[in-house]
């Protein structure tokens, strides 16, 4: 490790407050992915590092690349952009996977799996009648009783 | 004086992020659904991705950033396809 001593002063504390802090950030987002308690707060915990993780740790490798290289070093800012690009459409894609799911299984926000119901011995009960003549419209709510889907959700 | 700062800077990055890839591999082994574990292989993606930065910078090489690239494509569409699979049933439609 000979070229850290090629480093100036400052640099050499800058580059190691960005990456203490990039990492201490990201080692608490694992944290949080590990301690919160439904998924709709644990999809808020790595983006910890996601955002300020990636973001000090490429700015602190570039600056000593470019310090130790004597030009302007810039290829990091690729990691970076890709990065910053792409983690809102993942984090979206899982987040609608994880509603339509939950919304397949009736469940709330919480974590325990209901007991599915049986069709054959429980029934869903009428829905709601909204007209008061009996028949005709009725509310079939947001969630369907029937359970359209039975196979799919067996591997979970 | 400074470069002694900057190796224990390194290597405590290191030991902090593997710490990290390994708090999210729990949570994919023991996670209760399948969204959780497609969300923690995507933060062990991005782990080890700056895991490679911090080893580069330690190595002086930055050959480890092409790697730390190619992972992070990999998570990219590793984690689009498992959630449209999620959310689908099936990739390609």
């Amino acid at each position: 490790m000979r070229h850290l001593e090629l480093l100036p002063p400052w640099a050499a504390l800058i580059v190691a407050l960005f990456v203490v802090i990039g990492a201490t950030l990201t080692v608490l987002g694992g944290i949080g992915l590990l301690r919160l308690k439904s998924f709709y707060q644990r999809l808020h915990a790595p983006t910890l590092g996601y955002s300020y993780g990636t973001l000090l740790i490429i700015l602190a490798s570039m600056l000593m690349f470019t310090l130790l290289e004597g030009r302007l070093v810039l290829h990091e800012l690729m990691v970076g952009i890709f990065i910053m690009a792409t983690t809102p459409i993942t984090l979206l894609m899982l987040g609608r996977a994880a509603l339509r799911r939950d919304r397949d299984t009736k469940l709330g926000h919480d974590e325990t799996v209901p007991p599915r119901p049986d069709a054959q011995e429980s029934p869903p009960e009428m829905p709601r009648d909204l007209t008061g003549y009996g028949e005709g419209v009725v509310d079939t709510g947001l969630l369907s009783h029937g359970d359209p889907e039975p196979e799919r959700r067996r591997g979970d | 004086m400074t470069a002694e700062i900057l190796r224990f800077a390194l290597g405590y990055a290191q030991i902090a992020l593997i710490l990290a890839l390994g708090l999210a591999c729990w949570r994919m082994l023991r996670g209760p659904r399948a969204q959780d574990r497609v969300l923690a292989l995507d933060t062990m993606y991005m782990n080890a991705m700056l895991l490679f930065l911090v080893i580069g910078m330690g190595n002086g090489n930055v050959f480890f950033f092409e790697g730390a690239l190619v992972i992070a494509v990999l998570g990219f569409v590793t984690t689009v396809c498992a959630a449209k699979f999620l959310m689908r049933g099936e990739v390609v439609e």
